[in-house]
């Protein structure tokens, strides 16, 4: 008897080219899992991705319609997917360099018009599929292929970033919370407007490693040591919430959607016939 | 519903409008619904007519953030179901590149405008210019074909933006209008038609689950929503849309389909115009705005005797060489008046055997019918 969920894959290209210990292979079982309990028809979700390993989560594995564009540009490439199809779950998945690197700008400009897409960011802190060079997420003084003094660029609070920037819900989990991060990625779902929630992951083969963690079960560990919830933030000191992971949901207000306000003024121009 | 009725309005009526005001208007006859752009001269007011009218065919108009992700949005758009256009100049149309390279390997339907103005780098950002002819063939990388075309009138801006998006639902292939800044800003009288007898050509869909990215010339599309649970990427892929990087023969057979759907329809694409060809001993190759004074320089010449012919290119890509090899044949010397230094006389050159030498003007003005005159006579003797 086959899996109740490898309904929502495309069996023939499994197994998937995840590295052992790899966080992408979490997101997509969640994403399956996530389909299956929302009761949510594949058919009526489209997933935009970029380039890079957590672009590969969904394209080509998750059996619905999928757009692998160019590097960084999936959120450029799903606003045009959202305004003509308006009703389907448009869903992007990227990783850290993809949507806060090269696409940084479509990141903020979607969270600014506050389009109708979920945004799963998928942070490992590394450009992985290159083999590992400094991401724009990565953490001071680690060492990589193109930081091998230490980096000295402070890190983008990428979550906070796009709170910032007028996305309607933003939270961070890790894939070591594997049940808070389904409930968040279900409400980013269902959440009307821009969604976004940035799963911390781990890369083991171009990350981990060169900071002594070999096994994805290392960083997963380091995740639950360094994880704070949002709301026991005033529990600490400021200087104590330093590298940690504060985690949780960041924002989650209502504003006007866009579609739906170009939809607005197609029915008020009228057209008189001849 | 709502577009047939806001066109029918426009039906016989006559305007005086500039070419970028064409451009936007052609699209919307062709059933353009979606338009994603960003402001740049000379090319911003097509973006302005198109956010103006969208609405009133129920299509929809975004000023994107930049160019990137206006040529972005314009794809995914197109899976989506949409008919889309984007309208740029010489910076923006750099910038649109790679994902004119994206819609090229994944077969996407589009029409990029390039009002053509003085480069490189923001150059003489308000003067026009033909310099994008080389960028519109080979801006982006690896092997593929490309369909450009050039009007050199208002009317015409209109009738090839129809025909851009025309070429690119049969051929399933990105369509570039490369105007320059001259056409785009001069204002002609223009007639709108009727559009119920335009002959518009409809996106070839599959009717049932097939491969979308092979097995034929040109597969037909399988859209978002059909429920097919397509594939589309910029990656090599099977006929069936899946990647597969590592297969020498599939990246082969792939590539050689994308080139070899346009290269082996030249005949049907390629589009000019022949005048006082017949007796000629000389003759002039333009396109464009420049084709306009060059007209003018072979109706001076032929007065005074000189037996000179006029071919001008209206599509330049895929080139016209067979034209070019039948008209160099029979005459001594070829002239090419453009305003860049010289790109498609290079390009002719490599087809004829007798002299083709440039008449080249840079610097943001038209040529003027005199100096094109004076240069042939130059030559001639």
């Amino acid at each position: 008897m086959q899996h109740r969920l490898l309904k929502y894959l495309r069996r023939e290209l499994l197994p998937t080219v995840f590295c052992s210990g790899c966080g992408g292979g979490t997101i997509l079982n969640l994403f399956c899992h996530i389909i299956d309990e929302m009761n949510l028809e594949p058919n009526d979700i489209i997933s935009v991705t970029g380039i890079g390993c957590s672009s590969w989560i969904p394209s080509p594995y998750l059996a619905v319609d999928t757009l692998h564009t160019t590097h960084g540009r999936a959120i450029a490439f799903a606003t045009g997917v959202k305004i003509m199809q308006p009703d389907k779950k448009v869903i992007v998945i990227a990783g850290d360099g993809d949507l806060a690197g090269i696409g940084g700008n479509h990141l903020i400009h979607a969270a600014r018009r506050n389009i109708d897409l979920t945004v799963f960011l998928v942070n490992n802190n590394i450009y992985g599929m290159t083999g590992g060079q400094v991401s724009p997420t990565t953490p001071i003084s680690i060492k990589t292929t193109t930081t091998p003094y230490g980096n000295i660029e402070p890190p983008f609070k990428i979550a906070e970033l796009v709170a910032a920037a007028g996305g309607v819900y933003v939270a961070r989990w890790t894939t070591y919370h594997v049940v808070q991060l389904k409930k968040a990625m279900k409400e980013a779902i269902e959440k009307i407007g821009f969604s976004f929630v940035e799963i911390c992951s781990q890369c083991p083969t171009s990350y981990g490693r060169r900071i002594g963690r070999h096994e994805g079960i290392d960083l997963l560990k380091d995740f639950k040591a360094n994880a704070i919830n949002i709301k026991n933030t005033s529990k600490y000191k400021k200087e104590e919430l330093e590298n940690k992971l504060i985690l949780g949901k960041i924002v989650e207000k209502s504003r006007p959607e866009f579609v739906e306000g170009l939809k607005q003024i197609n029915s008020k121009v009228k057209i008189k016939e001849r | 519903m709502k577009r047939t009725v806001y066109l029918k309005t426009l039906k016989n009526q006559t305007r005086f409008i500039q070419g970028d005001e064409a451009a936007a208007s052609g699209a919307l006859f062709a059933g353009c619904n979606f338009f994603a752009g960003y402001p740049i001269t000379p090319a911003s007011e097509i973006a302005e007519l198109m956010a103006g009218e969208l609405p009133k065919v129920d299509g929809y108009y975004i000023q994107m953030e930049d160019e990137i992700a206006s040529l972005g949005a314009v794809i995914g758009a197109v899976w989506a179901g949409g008919k889309a256009m984007t309208a740029t100049s010489g910076p923006g149309f750099s910038l649109m590149q790679e994902n004119i390279g994206y819609a090229c390997m994944t077969e996407t339907p589009c029409v990029i405008v390039n009002v053509q103005r003085s480069g490189p780098s923001t150059g003489q950002a308000t003067k026009g210019a033909q310099g994008d002819i080389m960028q519109a063939r080979w801006g982006t990388h690896g092997d593929h074909e490309m369909i450009a075309v050039s009007p050199n009138s208002i009317q015409e801006t209109f009738d090839l933006t129809i025909k851009a998006f025309n070429l690119s639902e049969k051929y399933r292939h990105p369509v570039i209008v490369l105007m320059d800044g001259e056409i785009g800003h001069i204002r002609e009288r223009i007639v709108f038609p009727d559009i119920k007898k335009l002959d518009i050509v409809p996106r070839k869909l599959a009717q049932e689950k097939c491969d979308p990215f092979g097995g034929m010339k040109i597969p037909p599309m399988i859209e978002f929503g059909m429920k097919h649970q397509v594939h589309v990427t910029g990656s090599t892929h099977k006929s069936n849309g899946m990647r597969d990087v590592s297969t020498k023969e599939v990246h082969d057979e792939l590539v050689r389909r994308l080139c070899d759907k346009i290269a082996t329809s030249r005949d049907e694409i390629v589009m000019f115009e022949e005048k006082f060809t017949n007796d000629m001993e000389f003759l002039v190759i333009s396109y464009g705005a420049s084709s306009r004074p060059s007209k003018g320089a072979v109706l001076a010449l032929r007065k005074d005797g000189m037996k000179i012919g006029l071919l001008r290119l209206i599509t330049l890509w895929p080139f016209p060489d067979k034209i070019i090899k039948k008209c160099s044949a029979r005459v001594k010397k070829i002239f090419v008046p453009e305003m860049n230094l010289g790109q498609i006389s290079r390009e002719i050159q490599r087809f004829c055997n007798v002299d083709v030498i440039p008449v080249s003007k840079i610097g943001g003005v038209p040529h003027t019918i005199s100096e094109i005159v004076i240069k042939i006579r130059e030559a001639v003797g």
